[in-house]
Formats: structure tokens, sequence, C-alpha cells
């Protein structure tokens, strides 16, 4: 199963949409409840991830036997320091962005702690991140 | 504790009620944030008697308590929901109210009636 979402940069009004959308998903698929948290959250943190930092970009789950896998893809403008970022509490968000409650500098820390998958590429040109749950074995 | 009491001690009043028997319920730990961030940060001991208290009166707060599958939010500071966020709340079947006391009284008292912090923080395993 493949179902891509446009997600439009600065869009807080559908903000969660996506992430409740895929999590509605995740339970279809029967995963135990620990399981639909990790992929609600972790999804969660990279779609505000996006909506905060991003040109705007695309949300492309796909679902086989054994992986359950979210790529999110913008257009940038990247993230200058990928170290740094991985960083808990180390943030770039706007005013605006904390005063929705976010921009804490603990998303991509928070992403990676609730994934069994994680890869993160980045340039001027954008920023794709790759999480991957195992459907069987849950793990992490 | 059953969320009928801690209404009454917080003297909470409903702003969306979308289970009609949430009110005898027991609920056993308390999140306690604005920063919606830090509340996905940390983990759930269970979310099933968990409130979110949050002075953050905004759709990321509903999609925050969704994402972490809790269904109560309490609102501190007289905060209340816009008509949209209503619509939304419902729609998740969340149940939320509000109280004039600020978060730390709020705090306080449902501290003092022996509720247990719900997250631990998890920063040494991130």
């Amino acid at each position: 199963m493949i179902k891509t979402y446009d997600l439009e940069a600065n869009d807080f009004t559908a903000a969660g949409s996506i992430s409740s959308d895929i999590k509605k998903i995740a339970k279809s698929y029967g995963m135990s409840v620990e399981m639909i948290r990790r992929v609600a959250v972790a999804c969660y943190e990279a779609e505000i991830n996006m909506i905060i930092h991003s040109h705007g970009g695309q949300i492309q789950l796909n679902v086989d036997d054994d992986w359950f896998t979210i790529v999110f893809r913008d257009t940038g403008p990247g993230i200058e320091d990928l170290e740094l970022a991985m960083q808990p509490g180390w943030t770039t968000a706007s005013l605006d962005a904390q005063s929705m409650g976010f921009g804490a500098g603990m998303g991509l820390p928070n992403i990676k702690k609730n994934v069994d998958t994680f890869e993160l590429l980045s340039s001027p040109k954008g920023t794709l991140l790759r999480i991957g749950f195992r459907q069987k074995g849950e793990s992490v | 504790m059953k969320l009928q009491s801690m209404i009454g001690l917080l003297q909470a009043t409903p702003v969306t009620v979308n289970d009609p028997y949430i009110a005898f319920k027991e609920y056993l730990y308390v999140s306690c944030t604005d920063l919606m961030s830090d509340a996905l940060a940390m983990i759930c001991t269970n979310p099933a008697q968990t409130i979110l208290l949050t002075g953050l009166a905004n759709g990321q707060a509903l999609r925050t308590a969704e994402m972490m599958d809790i269904n109560v939010i309490i609102l501190c500071r007289n905060k209340t929901l816009s008509e949209d966020n209503i619509d939304l709340a419902t729609s998740m079947e969340m149940n939320v109210f509000t109280t004039s006391l600020p978060m730390f009284e709020a705090v306080g008292l449902l501290y003092k009636e022996g509720l247990k912090t719900a997250t631990r923080n998890d920063d040494q395993n991130l």
C-alpha cells in the first residue's frame, strides 16, 4: 500500500491531520497500541517540522508485510547542520512556531527515539527523512 | 481519582465533552506542559488514565493528546477552544475542560491529592 499527502508550509490549521490519518491506517493494520503511538508521535513531530521549517513538500506512506515506512520530502531550505539539529534542545524555530507549542528542539531526537530505522539527508534544495517501523518483532 | 472529583477540586467547567461517562472514569496521572514538543518527547505511563493539563488552547494541544492516546485535557487560566477546535475535539472524541486556576495552583492541588506525573523525562535515551 502506498499513500501520498501534500503538505503546505506554515499551515498550522491542518497540522497533524496527516499524522492522524496515518495513525488510523496503522490501527487498521492491527499494530499494538504501543506501536501505533510510536508511529503517531514520530509522524506528528516530522509533520510539524516540515510545517515549521520547510517550503512545503510531500509525505508518503509505504506499507508492506514487514515494514511501515514514512518518507517526508520537502523542497528546502534544508538543515544547515545535521549534527546540531539532532541535539536535544537545539532549535531554529520562529517565535510563531513556539507560540503554537513547538520549537523546543526535541523533534528530531524524539523521532529517532521512536523508530526502528532513521535516515536523514539534507541540502539547500530539500530534506528527506525516511523512518521505518518493523511490523513484526516490535523493537525500540 | 475520578475525573468528577478532579473537576470539582479545580472548579473546572466543560468546554466540550464527548464521552458521557468520562466524569466517572479514574485518572491517576497528569502530563503538565505548555510545550507540546516536551509532551511528545516524554513517555506516557498510561494514557487511558492520564490527563493533559496545559495553558495551550489550540489545535496542536488537541493533536498532541490524540497522538498520545490521551482523551482528557484541562485548560488553565480560563482558556477555551475556538469553535473550529471544538469541532476538531468532537471529531477526536476528546473531552476538554477549563479552570480559572493558573497551572501552578492546579498542579499543586492535584499533586496533594496523590496524582502522579504521567511522564518521565527520557532525555538520556535520546
